[in-house]
C-alpha cells in the first residue's frame, strides 16, 4: 500500500465533503433550473428578462470568480445586514458564512443556469398534443405538469443533466480555494508538507474518475427507466 | 503618463480604482490572453493528430488516446494543474538544471496543464466531427484513387473542421473560464489581480465584479467571433432562404 503519511483519514473525510457538496449543489441546481426554465417559458415579460439575464451572466463568467464574489462578498453583505439590525433593534447577531454553505450556494447557483437551459430545451421537446390531451381529460395545470410534462421532459433532459453533473463534480474542486477541506485541498496540503505530490494527487484524481464512472452507470439506468415505451434507446 | 490624464480625472476620488489597480487588471488581461491563446494553439496542434488516431480502427492506436482523453476530461483541471506544478517543483534535481528558471515560474506548468486539458477536449470534438463525415464523400475520394493521407487532408479534415466549429467555440470559452484557476498557483491573471485588489482594499464587490465584467466582455467577443466564422464557413449548411 502507498504510505499516506497519516493523511489517509483526512483524505477520506475530504472525499465525503466533495460528495456531500456535489449532491447538495446538484439538488439546488435542479430546483433553480426548473424555476429558470419556467420563468424563461412564461409569458411574463419581466420573469423572462430576469431569467435570461441570469443564464447569460452566469455562463459568461468563470466559476472561480463567482465563487470568490459570493463567498467574500456574501460575508460582507451579511455583516452589513447584521450591523443594520444591531443599530436598529439592538440585537447582536452575527452570521458566519461558512465555506461549505457558500460552496453549495455558489455551485448550485451557477449550475442552476446550465440546468435551466437543459430543462427549457427538454420541456419544448414534449409534444404539444400531449398537454392538450391532458387538458381535455380535465387535468389541472399542476396535474398536467406532474403526470405528463415532467416525466416526458425528463427523457429529453437526462443526457443534459448527466453532462452538467459531470462538470459540476469537477467544479467542486474549486471550493478548496475558498478554504473548504475537500479532498483536493487535503491532497494539496499533504503534497506541500511531504514534497510527494503524486502520492496524494493521483489517488484523488482516481477518486474523481471513480465517482464519474459510477454516476455514468447510474444515469444510464435512469435513462432506461425514462425511456420506457419509446423502444430501443 | 500625460496621455492618461483623462483616465486620472475619471478616477479622481475613487479609492479603489486608481491608475495603479487598473494597471494590475490590464496586466492580468494580458496574462490571461497569453495563457489561453498559447494553450489553445498548442492544444489544437496536439488534438488534430490525436483525433485522427482516435478515429483509427486499430485499437492499439485509439485505445491509449481514449485513456488520455478520459482521464483529462474526467478529473478537475485544478488537480491536473497541481500535479504538474508540484510535480515539477518538487522533482529532485530540477533546481540545478537549466530548465529551473523557466519552470520555477508558475506560467509554464499552468500552460502545460491547460494545453493537455484543452487538447483532450478538442480531440474528442474533432473525433466526433471526423466520424460524422458522410460515407459518400469517403467513397468518392477512394474512387478517385486518393491515398489515406490525401483523403484526410483534402476531404475529411476540411469538412470536419467546419462541423466542429460550434463545439470548438464552446471549448474556447470554457478554456477562458478555466484559466481563472491560474490565480491559485500565484499567477496574476485577471482573477489574480482581482484577488490582490480584494485583499488590499477589502472590497470584494468592486474587485470581483470588475473582473467578472472583463470576462463577460471576452466571452461575448469570442462568441461573436465564432458566430461570424460559422456564418462564413457554414453558409452552405444553412436552410435555403428566399422563398
Amino acid at each position: 500500500m502507498i504510505d499516506l503519511h497519516g493523511y489517509g483519514p483526512r483524505l477520506l473525510e475530504g472525499a465525503g465533503v466533495t460528495l456531500q457538496l456535489a449532491v447538495l449543489s446538484l439538488i439546488l441546481a435542479l430546483i433553480l433550473g426548473l424555476l429558470t426554465a419556467s420563468a424563461k417559458m412564461s409569458r411574463n415579460w419581466l420573469l423572462h428578462k430576469v431569467a435570461t439575464l441570469y443564464t447569460t451572466v452566469i455562463r459568461g463568467v468563470p466559476d472561480l470568480v463567482l465563487m470568490l464574489l459570493l463567498f467574500f462578498g456574501g460575508q460582507m453583505a451579511l455583516n452589513v445586514a447584521t450591523d443594520a439590525i444591531y443599530d436598529r433593534f439592538g440585537v447582536d447577531w452575527y452570521i458566519n458564512l461558512n465555506a461549505f454553505a457558500a460552496g453549495v450556494l455558489t455551485i448550485g447557483f451557477i449550475f442552476g443556469a446550465y440546468m435551466g437551459e437543459t430543462f427549457r430545451g427538454a420541456f419544448m421537446a414534449v409534444e404539444h398534443g400531449q398537454i392538450e390531451a391532458g387538458k381535455a381529460y380535465g387535468m389541472s395545470p399542476w396535474l398536467v405538469f406532474r403526470r405528463i410534462r415532467f416525466p416526458q421532459m425528463m427523457r429529453h433532459a437526462l443526457p443534459g443533466i448527466s453532462n452538467n453533473w459531470m462538470v459540476l463534480l469537477k467544479t467542486t474542486a474549486l471550493v478548496s480555494v475558498i478554504g473548504l477541506s475537500d479532498m483536493v485541498r487535503v491532497a494539496a496540503e499533504a503534497s506541500r508538507a511531504t514534497h510527494e505530490p503524486f502520492t496524494f494527487l493521483i489517488p484523488v484524481a482516481a477518486a474523481y474518475l471513480l465517482i464519474a464512472s459510477v454516476s455514468e452507470w447510474m444515469f444510464a439506468r435512469l435513462q432506461k427507466r425514462y425511456n420506457v415505451g419509446f423502444g430501443g434507446h | 503618463m500625460t496621455e492618461l490624464t483623462w483616465l486620472n480625472e475619471l478616477l479622481a476620488g475613487n479609492r479603489i480604482f486608481t491608475p495603479q489597480t487598473i494597471g494590475y487588471y490590464w496586466d492580468g488581461l494580458v496574462l490571461t490572453t497569453q495563457l489561453v491563446f498559447l494553450s489553445l494553439v498548442a492544444g489544437l496542434v496536439l488534438a488534430i493528430p490525436l483525433a485522427i488516431g482516435r478515429s483509427s480502427s486499430r485499437r492499439w492506436i485509439s485505445l491509449p488516446i481514449y485513456v488520455y482523453t478520459y482521464v483529462f476530461r474526467g478529473t478537475p483541471l485544478l488537480i491536473q494543474l497541481y500535479i504538474i506544478y508540484y510535480g515539477v517543483v518538487f522533482f529532485d534535481g530540477i533546481q540545478q538544471t537549466f530548465l529551473w528558471p523557466l519552470l520555477r515560474e508558475a506560467f509554464y506548468p499552468a500552460l502545460i496543464a491547460f494545453t493537455l486539458n484543452t487538447a483532450a477536449y478538442s480531440t474528442e470534438i474533432f473525433r466526433g466531427a471526423i466520424k460524422a463525415t458522410p460515407r459518400g464523400e469517403i467513397e468518392a475520394a477512394k474512387a478517385y484513387g486518393m491515398s489515406q493521407g490525401l483523403m484526410m487532408r483534402r476531404i475529411v479534415l476540411p469538412s470536419a473542421f467546419r462541423r466542429a466549429l460550434p463545439a470548438y467555440g464552446n471549448e474556447v470559452i470554457f478554456m477562458l473560464h478555466a484559466s481563472a484557476i491560474a490565480s491559485v498557483v500565484t499567477l496574476m491573471d485577471i482573477t489574480g489581480a482581482a484577488r490582490f485588489v480584494y485583499a488590499r482594499f477589502y472590497a470584494p464587490f468592486e474587485a470581483f465584479l470588475f473582473a467578472a465584467a472583463i470576462y463577460l466582455c471576452l466571452t461575448f467577443a469570442i462568441l461573436y467571433f465564432f458566430r461570424y466564422l460559422e456564418k462564413r464557413l457554414l453558409a452552405h449548411l444553412k436552410p435555403q432562404s428566399g422563398n
